[in-house]
């Protein structure tokens, strides 16, 4: 154990010694590798697939890292914003409301076959800042009743705030506010236009390689907004609060602002992402705005740690892997193999849970911890500990 | 200039003052009684008189009784050691599994007669309270204790993942759907009408199973040495200590007293809806949760009256409103209490709520 400890951290000061341009040369080198990726698989495979969905995972656990990784408000009911994003979609990119206009439709950069249907047709990138914008709104909506509760109780509001889009979404067939439903209920708004952008072939469910093109886009996108924010004066304010808010607060951080910006910012890439899955399984189905679905972006932070954004994106890589791979095909056949008769796949949950439990307890710094945070936990749970504060003397 | 521009902003700010100390006072009391009093209004509107409401509120508090005896359970924890429980709703929807798999082990159905079911219902209630109360203390053991000196969102994502694990548990157990229970106690049974208002079996049974067990819990929790070590843990674990009270086998009793309530709640439960699956305790634990927080966390009439109060809510919002949108009232009501009056309708400030 000691020993795989010591490789990795010779692997991270070997890393750190490193001059910058060596650095450099090396993330454009792994770039291009994830860039010119999909050439090596088939383009309508497995593998591209799941890579895509990891990514757009990833963009997921890096927005909900922002709001309980950097400002520590632990949000439950992060899957709102993924509705939300997917439904704006449905609502901006489809055929939905497809009396709009006298039936004609309303098109704004769309062109193709998609151009003459009903409805209203945003393009992709059209759509995709729509949703940024209703995600970011709602995130402050949603905030705004937790700014004077801490800790648990901000838990318990964003759960229910959740909660109750779920039920929006799965009600919405009958809310007609202005003639127009909400949502198309259990029924499911299908289908959703494809992305038409500039410079990507044609978006389909043959040719993968677009959708993971956009998908990396968004990474990208999403990892450079973290890294800048995390270092800027906001990132450091949110860390403040974090770690103590009375402190914070004396020390000029304006709470309010700081708390609702995370919450905007957060929301606003779970928006994003959302937009993106409805457009990729062509469908916004609203039983899967569950509870679980807030667990399990959740528990991808936790496993690879909180508030550390490689981590995140480690953890989300990893755990959407085990949920699109490993379970439906490694794991399934397990049992089997050991004379059981059951499916795997029905517990895929309690694997998570059982995760959740066991990262807790036995690494609560997840796979790769912060450095802030993972000398807080060591210091909180070792207290007393001779061995631990050599550990934690880095600075 | 400072000294001529406070009294200025003083007298600016004072009515948004006034108004904020009424909100606060009153405004929880406001949100509850809207609902009731709004539907109340139309049916005497429309000169349908109070037998309909009356007959929700019935419904309600009986119903309200069971989420009581699950809202103690979270009460009484959060209470000690200031943690959500999230696994506690998928402890009692375990009670409720429990009951089921001894009645079907025993052989007990509707056609068993009046002293086999009585046995039955005996049987079930000692084995499902002894179940949650064990799992309730070694969920504690296991994913609470070691992180006791962790920052608090540790031991709230164990909770998290317990909940998650339970329902899988729950799932395996007895399949993805619903499963009926035999109708025991014939619940829907009219035993007496009061004015229009029938008095159900049902009624009877999950007033009757909580009372006894609200009472014997506060006695014991207010007139025995072992209550009084965990009230003297809630105030404070470090002094506690110091008097010599074991804080982690109080910790531990706390726990196991949750489970107890989880237990036969989850029996009731069982009698009362005639109803069991897998998902049951997640909402139940929302709504218990809900329950505890209205009554003020950490105070055990608190829970208890919050339970008959959400109880009233919900039957209210399933008959009048919808029942595809009860949760969705039910997490407003929580939201609400939570912008007006964090500390409940009994409890008092807390730092986590102030």
């Amino acid at each position: 154990m000691s020993g795989i400890r010591d490789f990795f951290r010779s692997i991270g000061e070997g890393w750190d010694a490193l001059p910058q341009n060596a650095k450099r040369a090396v993330g454009v080198v792994l770039l291009v590798l994830l860039i010119l990726l999909p050439f090596a698989f088939t383009a309508g495979g497995a593998f591209i697939d799941n890579a895509t969905k990891a990514l757009a995972y990833a963009v997921m656990a890096l927005g909900l890292n922002i709001v309980v990784g950097f400002a520590g408000l632990l949000d439950l009911g992060y899957v709102a914003f993924y509705a939300l994003g997917a439904f704006t979609i449905g609502w901006f990119g489809s055929s939905f409301y497809a009396q709009v206009n006298h039936g004609k439709g309303i098109h704004v950069g769309v062109n193709g076959v998609v151009s003459t249907l009903p409805g209203i047709h945003f393009n992709f990138l059209l759509v995709l800042v729509a949703a940024v914008i209703v995600c970011a709104i709602f995130g402050v909506l949603i905030g705004l009743p937790t700014l004077r509760l801490r800790g648990d109780y901000i838990a318990i509001v964003t759960l229910a705030f959740g909660e109750i889009i779920g039920r929006v979404a799965i009600n919405g067939d009958s809310l007609k506010p202005f003639g127009y439903a909400v949502t198309a209920g259990r029924q499911g708004i299908t289908p959703i236009d494809s992305p038409d952008l500039p410079g990507l072939s044609e978006f389909g469910p043959l040719n993968l390689r677009p959708w993971y093109w956009t998908a990396l886009g968004m990474a990208l996108l999403v990892l450079f907004v973290n890294f800048r924010l995390r270092d800027s004066r906001l990132g450091r304010a949110w860390i403040a609060v974090r770690e103590d808010e009375v402190a914070a607060a004396s020390m000029g951080v304006p709470l309010v602002r700081t708390k609702l910006l995370a919450y905007a910012t957060g929301a606003a890439f779970g928006g994003m992402a959302g937009a993106f899955f409805a457009a990729y399984f062509n469908t916004v189905n609203a039983d899967q705005f569950e509870f679980s679905f807030s667990i399990f972006i959740l528990a991808m932070i936790i496993l690879g740690g909180l508030g550390s954004i490689w981590g995140v994106v480690l953890g989300a890589i990893v755990l959407s892997y085990i949920n699109t791979y490993f379970i439906p095909n490694t794991f399934k056949s397990l049992p089997h193999h050991l004379g059981l008769n059951f499916d795997l796949t029905d517990l895929s949950f309690g694997i998570f849970g059982f995760l959740l439990v066991i990262m807790m307890v036995l690494r609560p710094e997840g796979l790769l911890p912060e450095r802030r945070r993972k000398l807080e936990l060591t210091e909180g749970i070792g207290a007393g500990d001779a061995e631990l504060p050599l550990e934690v003397t880095a600075p | 200039m400072e000294a001529a521009s406070i009294p200025v902003r003083a007298t600016r700010a004072r009515p948004f003052t006034a108004l904020r100390e009424f909100l606060s006072r009153y405004g929880l009391i406001i949100v509850l009684v809207a609902m009731p009093l709004a539907f109340t209004a139309s049916d005497l509107a429309q000169g349908h008189g109070l037998t309909h409401i009356v007959q929700n509120l019935k419904d309600g508090v009986s119903n309200g009784a069971i989420w009581a005896l699950i809202a103690i359970g979270y009460t009484l924890v959060y209470g000690i050691i200031e943690l959500i429980n999230f696994a506690h709703g998928d402890v009692f929807m375990i009670g409720s599994f429990v009951s089921f798999g001894i009645w079907g082990t025993l052989g007990v159905t509707i056609s068993t007669g009046t002293l086999g079911v009585v046995g039955g219902l005996i049987v079930a209630g000692l084995v499902a309270m002894i179940a949650c109360g064990a799992l309730n203390v070694m969920i504690e053991r296991v994913a609470y204790r070691p992180l006791r000196s962790a920052p608090k969102l540790a031991p709230l994502i164990t909770a998290v993942g317990f909940s998650f694990i339970l329902q899988n548990v729950g799932l395996e157990w007895l399949g993805g759907s619903p499963r009926g229970v035999d109708d025991l106690v014939r619940a829907q049974h009219v035993l007496f009408t009061v004015g229009g208002v029938h008095i159900i079996n049902a009624d009877v049974l999950s007033i009757g199973i909580t009372i006894p067990l609200v009472l014997v819990l506060v006695s014991f929790v207010h007139g025995t040495r072992l209550g009084r070590a965990m009230r003297a843990t809630a105030q404070d674990p470090e002094a506690a200590r110091l008097m010599g009270i074991n804080v982690d086998t109080t910790i531990s009793l706390t726990f196991l007293l949750g489970g107890l309530m989880a237990g036969a709640a989850g029996l009731a439960y069982a009698l009362y809806n005639t109803t069991v699956w897998y998902a049951q305790g997640f909402e139940a634990g929302l709504i218990a949760f809900t329950a505890a927080v209205m009554g003020g966390i950490g105070n055990l009439q608190g829970a208890v009256l919050g339970g008959l109060i959400i109880g009233c809510i919900q039957q209210i919002s399933d008959d009048r409103i919808s029942s595809t949108w009860t949760p969705a009232v039910v997490f407003a009501y929580l939201i609400l209490i939570m912008v007006f009056k964090p500390q409940g309708l009994l409890g008092e400030e807390t730092r986590e709520a102030g």
